[in-house]
């Protein structure tokens, strides 16, 4: 099967190295007989429910987050209804910063986000920076460990009643005072944690394909487990930098 | 507060403290001694400086720094005794460091980091400024591109008329810096034959300084280094003073360039490769003309550069050689590829990557760098480092054969798995980060190959 992936702004948000999530997506289908059709959706692209199956965004520094908020930002009802209509979606870093409702700086003036995760962001003094471990439970019952690397002044604030990605192990998460990391709504996922994400954390890769693969069919696939012997001890070597690092200005 | 030593005394204090972290096994004092002396008193650094009667000289850049400096030094050293931290030391302690061990030195030369510049400028006062390139690097240690940018800015303002500023113009921020400073060099690429095809993943400066717009790029060499103007607002690379034209790459050999400067052109034959090596030069010569070098020693120091430590080295072991490319950054690391590629893709590689402070703590950038040329060509791939995992998962996910790739974290035991891969007469590669080149270069000291890196550095 053929899946699409839309990602967002490309050429702006690349910076903790997007291309290797998008990397890992790609082959992980292909070991498993399916296609990924990466399109790039800038400024001249509208979101058009329904065609896509996947939507990625990443990272960029100040300069390139305002550049591209006020293009996401009219995006903003095509993301929405995308998502609403059973689309997965992962954001990481100011992606997922910009899918929020707003990004206060440090002077006060507001980037207006998207909306859909219900949380905003506010610029911190100091930036929060260190390898990241969290635990996660997606699906009830199926608890898995998350490890990654978060780099960001923004602190984060859900909505009372909003769902988080995970329960901070160890690293800052969030705002670094509520031990909780990232956002779910439904299919979409936002996180600070790069790496980038999923090489060394590969059930989330595959959790997002099988999601995406259910947008298209509707119904839920069931992989086969690959060969992750490589994923497996990256993960771990990056769990244990974060349990003796993680968390520390 | 700081004890009110006699210089002298500090000096002699710090001088012994270098001895000892030799004697100790520890390291080379290559730091201690200046970390030693900045505890003491930070402002005996200042004084200590402006004992050198020929002055100061600073070199920075996200690529290249060493290597610019030790171009310049092979310029500059037989007209004058230097001050130079060779080996790489670039903070304010290793500049300290560096006065403190170069006893009758009368010119400084310094290689800087690129957060520690406005500092080390602020107390160097120098003479000459060179500055090369910034690419995004060590983002969790230096911040954004951005900030680095504007902290450069401010150093640069700051420093008096009379300071001669050289930059590179084919970096959009870089070349920034030249405007409005009388008697700025601009040096730059002058070879469209030698153009990327398209913007490379890594270019990072991308956007018009002035006006956010896309540039366009006549030429653009490495990453957003080229010959670049907005299409909105015209923003476009300065006038070059010192230029590369007629660029001839040679493998993983060599490169010659005519090198254009107001005083005339000259053919030269670099002994190190690539393009990035070509800028190197032009930055060195831009430095040494600016501290008062004629043409001919420019020419006469470039074609006696060898290599810089650590930055393609070639050491014999027995009847083997190995070959280090020092990794740091995305684009840094294009150009090791690009070079290695052309030089015919090895087909066996050691890539060793670390996550200390000094190589950078976020490993993700080895996801920026352009590693799949190398696979064409590839048949084996050694990773090793404290991260040799992540560095396996790179290649698996560029489509390298998981069975293909030996992960050993053990630096020891990788060198020796690669050298019993590699045929007797034949040469070894090996791609290390920062301290995985320090812990090489130990590696095969210990074994009697190489000279201790304080050593070699003498």
């Amino acid at each position: 099967m053929k899946i699409v992936v839309g990602h967002l702004f490309p050429d702006y948000l690349n910076i903790y190295a997007d291309r290797g999530n998008m990397a890992v997506l790609a082959r992980r289908a292909a070991w498993r007989g399916h296609e990924v059709e990466v399109r790039g959706l800038g400024a001249d692209n509208a979101v058009r429910p329904g065609e896509h199956d996947l939507y990625y965004i990443g990272g960029g520094q100040d300069r390139e987050q305002e550049l591209v908020a006020p293009a996401l930002a009219a995006h903003g009802e095509g993301i929405h209804a995308a998502v609403d209509g059973g689309a997965a979606l992962l954001a990481v870093c100011g992606g997922y910063q910009l899918l929020g409702r707003f990004y206060r700086d440090q002077s006060g003036d507001e980037l207006p986000g998207v909306g859909l995760f219900p949380l905003h962001t506010v610029a911190g003094e100091r930036r929060m920076i260190g390898d990241v471990l969290l635990e996660c439970e997606l699906e009830p019952g199926d608890r898995r460990t998350l490890a990654g690397f978060e780099n960001h002044a923004g602190r984060t604030y859900l909505d009372g009643g909003a769902e988080p990605l995970g329960r901070v192990v160890a690293g800052f998460g969030n705002d670094g005072e509520t031990g909780y990391e990232g956002c779910r709504v439904g299919r979409a996922v936002g996180t600070y944690l790069h790496g980038p994400l999923l090489p060394r954390n590969a059930w989330l890769a595959d959790w997002l394909l099988s999601q995406a693969i259910a947008h298209r069919t509707g119904e839920v696939p069931t992989f086969e487990p690959l060969e992750d012997d490589l994923e497996a001890e990256a993960h771990e070597v990056s769990a244990r930098r974060a349990r003796t690092r993680g968390g520390r200005y | 507060m700081a004890l009110r030593v006699p210089l002298a005394a500090e000096i002699a204090l710090a001088r012994a403290a270098a001895g000892l972290s030799r004697l100790a096994g520890i390291g080379g004092g290559t730091t201690l001694p200046g970390k030693l002396l900045w505890k003491l008193d930070p402002g005996a650094v200042d004084r200590l400086a402006d004992r050198l009667p020929q002055g100061r000289a600073l070199v920075s850049a996200t690529n290249g720094k060493t290597t610019t400096s030790a171009m310049a030094a092979r310029i500059l050293g037989p007209s004058f005794r230097l001050a130079h931290n060779r080996s790489g030391a670039n903070l304010v302690s290793g500049v300290a460091s560096a006065l403190l061990a170069a006893r009758d030195a009368e010119l400084g030369l310094f290689e800087v980091d690129e957060g520690a510049l406005p500092e080390v400028a602020r107390r160097l006062r120098p003479r000459a400024v060179c500055l090369g390139n910034l690419f995004r690097d060590q983002l969790d240690r230096y911040g954004e591109l951005e900030l680095l940018a504007q902290r450069w800015r401010a150093a640069v303002s700051s420093l008096p008329e009379a300071t001669a500023i050289v930059v590179n113009g084919d970096d959009p921020q870089v070349g920034d810096l030249a405007s409005g400073r009388r008697g700025a060099v601009v040096f730059g690429l002058d070879d469209p034959r030698h153009a990327s095809p398209e913007l490379q993943h890594a270019a990072d400066s991308k956007w018009c300084i002035r006006c956010g717009t896309p540039y366009a790029y006549a030429a653009a060499y490495i990453g957003h280094l080229g010959d670049y103007r907005c299409p909105s607002c015209g923003h476009a690379r300065p006038a070059l003073d010192i230029a590369a034209r007629a660029i001839e790459l040679n493998g993983l050999e060599s490169v010659s360039f005519e090198l254009v400067t107001p005083e005339g052109a000259r053919r030269v034959e670099l002994a190190v490769p690539g393009l990035y090596n070509v800028y190197n030069a032009l930055a060195a010569a831009g430095l040494a003309r600016a501290l008062g070098s004629a043409l001919d020693a420019v020419v006469g120091g470039l074609q006696g550069f060898s290599a810089a430590f650590g930055r393609f080295e070639r050491i014999v072991l027995g009847d083997r050689t190995l070959l280090v490319l020092l990794i740091k950054n995305p684009a840094g690391a294009n150009e090791v590829v690009r070079t290695l590629v052309a030089g015919g893709s090895p087909r066996l590689l050691l890539v060793a990557l670390n996550d200390e402070i000094a190589d950078g703590r976020d490993v993700s950038w080895i996801w920026d760098v352009d590693f799949e040329p190398l696979l064409g060509g590839l048949e084996r791939l050694v990773a090793t480092g404290e991260r040799a995992a992540e560095l396996a998962l790179r290649f698996k996910y560029a489509g390298l054969a998981a069975s293909a790739i030996d992960v050993i974290p053990s630096l020891e035991d990788a060198l020796d798995r690669g050298l019993e891969l590699t045929a007797a007469g034949a040469e070894l590669v090996a791609l290390p980060t920062y301290t995985a080149m320090l812990s090489l270069r130990d590696l095969v000291a210990r074994r009697g190959f190489v000279r201790p890196y304080w050593e070699a550095a003498a």
